[in-house]
């Protein structure tokens, strides 16, 4: 690994969650990107051992975290809370084969949103994974955002469970323009 | 016209052994397993749109083996988007095998796109892709299947069809039976697995 291209910032939370994934062992990641995931996205660029796919939507990184898995290698997608009903129908596959999965999601449409456009995903995001099968964890510290991201690793590849992990927007601080 | 069924096994004839197939949900599908039902071969029946990735994420995953994704026009207008997903990782080992009968077969025949005024090869082309080919006719496809085969990937041949109905030959439909099975013989076969 060549943690000499990137640091976090000391108090950067997503250092935790970025120890966590390869703890597990992640070796492909795929991204929409957001400013909240920027720091831990530019972490796994800049690993040699994680192989990073940016998407052109979100629901291509079901897909592809299932061939990765079907190849044998662990993955983790990171995406905000408005693309997760651009999933939906293609979260049937990891049910219908008992893939597993996890996803870290920034959330927006919550916690002091300015963007009323924000709002209507945002509120239906956790309701939207755990009725396409997800165990939905949501964080609001960084310490959980770091245990939790452990814990979803364990839940998907062990038990062969989609999990979600939701970074609350209290978490992220909310966007102001 | 080339008939779809007869070109799926020209090509999978004689297949490498460490040729890994993921077949898009519907005629594709049936196809693949038609020309031989082999535990290399992952059947999509649903997932719309996802065959293109899954393939990418399989092929970044097995450096070592090659990956065919065989899908129809329909899957692949829908997962257009990941045309440009596969080319900007440009993985040598992943090629893309078009069935394009210009029509959504499993809903009654309805024109697609690709019967109007889109050309997936050339879509694919300006995405990225390294080679694409397209056989009207079966004396081309032999570079079609040369291609897919063997040609330094992100890679992509169109076969054009017509949209006659065959009998539908249906492989196993219980995901999790797919998915054990192609990892069970994959464990067997240790190609190219990266860690």
């Amino acid at each position: 690994m060549k943690a000499d291209l990137f640091s976090f910032a000391a108090e950067d939370w997503r250092a935790g969650i970025f120890t966590a994934l390869k703890t597990h062992g992640v070796r492909q990641m795929a991204y929409v990107p957001d400013a909240g995931h920027a720091s831990l996205i530019n972490a796994c660029l800049a690993d040699s051992e994680i192989n990073c796919t940016v998407l052109t939507t979100e629901e291509e990184g079901v897909a592809l975290l299932a061939g990765a898995e079907l190849g044998g290698q662990r993955g983790v997608m990171l995406m905000q809370s408005s693309g997760v009903g651009n999933c939906v129908n293609m979260f049937s596959l990891l049910k219908s084969c008992g893939f597993p999965f996890v996803t870290l999601v920034t959330m927006r449409g919550e916690w002091g949103e300015f963007n009323p456009w924000q709002m209507p995903m945002g509120q239906a995001t956790e309701e939207t994974f755990r009725r396409s099968g997800f165990i939905v964890y949501r964080a609001d510290t960084g310490e959980d955002a770091a245990a939790m991201t452990a814990s979803a690793m364990r839940l998907a590849y062990d038990s062969n469970c989609p999990v979600a992990v939701l970074l609350s927007q209290r978490l992220i601080g909310a966007k102001d323009f | 016209m080339i008939e779809r069924r007869k070109a799926i096994a020209a090509i999978l004839e004689d297949r490498p052994d460490n040729l890994l197939v993921i077949s898009g949900l519907g005629s594709p599908t049936y196809d693949v397993a038609a020309a031989g039902d082999v535990a290399q071969n992952f059947y999509l029946w649903g997932a719309m749109g996802g065959a293109a990735a899954m393939g990418l994420g399989l092929a970044l995953a097995r450096p070592n083996a090659r990956v065919l994704v065989v899908t129809g026009d329909g899957e692949m207008l829908m997962g257009m988007g990941s045309l440009a997903t596969v080319a900007a990782k440009a993985p040598a080992n992943l090629a893309m095998l078009v069935i394009d009968n210009e029509a959504f077969g499993e809903t009654g025949g309805q024109t697609s796109h690709t019967g109007k005024t889109t050309n997936l090869a050339a879509v694919a082309l300006a995405c990225g892709f390294r080679q694409v080919a397209t056989a009207y006719k079966p004396a081309e496809l032999n570079a079609v299947k040369q291609l897919v085969l063997e040609g330094n990937g992100p890679v992509l041949g169109v076969v054009k069809t017509n949209s006659d109905e065959l009998p539908r030959v249906l492989p196993e439909r219980d995901g999790h039976i797919i998915r054990n099975r192609f990892k069970t013989a994959l464990a067997g076969q240790q190609h190219g697995e990266s860690e």
